[in-house]
């Protein structure tokens, strides 16, 4: 049990790792939040599957009080899933209508759009 | 009013849900019962004024039962698989910086507003396509990161997630 509470702890850093690396590459505000908020998503949920794991292993070895943890890891998972594409559309949506310009794009079909 | 009683249910669910284990009466203590009824009667008037604010018409077709069972089949099935996909897509793209960036326009053709919230909030998740607005028809303005066509079939930006969440909410 504790090898598989490791492997998904390493797997989610190394998406965490991922997305700060990708805020420095990525040359504009639109590929920074791919990076920013996709890897961070994904290895948030690996945490999170790791902490809920590791509340079931204690609950097991008999320590009931530990379960609410599970619990409590498994409802900011689904919160975490509602809200972050929510902050990305809202900063998205605010950067182009405050004129910012995707950098090298092939195509913009929204600049006909706005009028 | 039913608008009231249902969110009122769901609210104080989410509050059991929350301080479960706080006491002996089954899992709550008397007082975290209490306080759930006061918060959760509180979110259910903030949030039926809200739907109202924004214009929102909410429907009863999302309580049955076998479209909660599909959305879960749809979120551990289908979208977990495109995810991983997705995520290691781009993780070798972050590495390599070789990108191709574009918005493009998909019309999705869906009848509900909650059916467009949850493809944009999918999409969005999906690493690669980010929406970025919304127009009166109900067409997406998507933030691609790897532009395959300038004017994409649906499959190409959001495979099969149109297919599944007109099985959900329709």
């Amino acid at each position: 049990m504790i090898f598989v509470i490791y492997t998904l702890l390493t797997i989610g850093l190394l998406f965490q790792g991922l997305g700060v690396l990708a805020l420095h590459r990525f040359p504009d505000v639109y590929t920074r939040l791919h990076g920013a908020t996709k890897c961070t998503t994904f290895g948030s949920i690996f945490i999170y599957l790791a902490i809920i794991l590791y509340g079931i292993q204690l609950v097991l070895e008999g320590q009931p009080q530990f379960g609410v943890l599970s619990v409590h890891t498994l409802i900011v998972l689904a919160l975490l899933l509602a809200t972050n594409p929510t902050g990305a559309h809202a900063i998205a949506r605010s950067a182009y209508r405050s004129g910012v310009k995707p950098k090298n794009a092939v195509v913009d079909d929204l600049k006909g759009e706005m009028k | 009013m039913a608008i009231l009683a249902i969110a009122f249910i769901f609210a104080f669910l989410f509050y059991l849900a929350l301080t479960a284990g706080s006491g002996n009466l089954l899992f709550w203590s008397i007082e975290e019962l209490v306080f759930g009824l006061v918060f959760a009667y509180l979110a259910a008037i903030l949030s039926v004024r809200l739907f109202k604010a924004a214009g929102v018409k909410p429907s009863a077709k999302m309580l049955s039962p076998k479209r909660w069972l599909l959305f879960f089949v749809y979120l551990i099935g289908p979208f977990f698989l495109e995810l991983t996909k997705a995520n290691i897509d781009v993780a070798k793209r972050v590495v390599t910086k070789k990108i191709k960036p574009g918005i493009v326009k998909i019309s999705p053709g869906l009848k509900t507003d909650f059916g467009t919230t949850l493809l944009a909030n999918s999409i969005t998740l999906t690493p690669g396509t980010l929406t970025v607005d919304i127009n009166k028809k109900k067409e997406l303005f998507v933030h691609w990161i790897w532009v395959e066509s300038k004017h994409p079939k649906i499959e190409q930006v959001c495979s099969s997630f149109p297919k599944w969440i007109r099985r959900i909410t329709e």
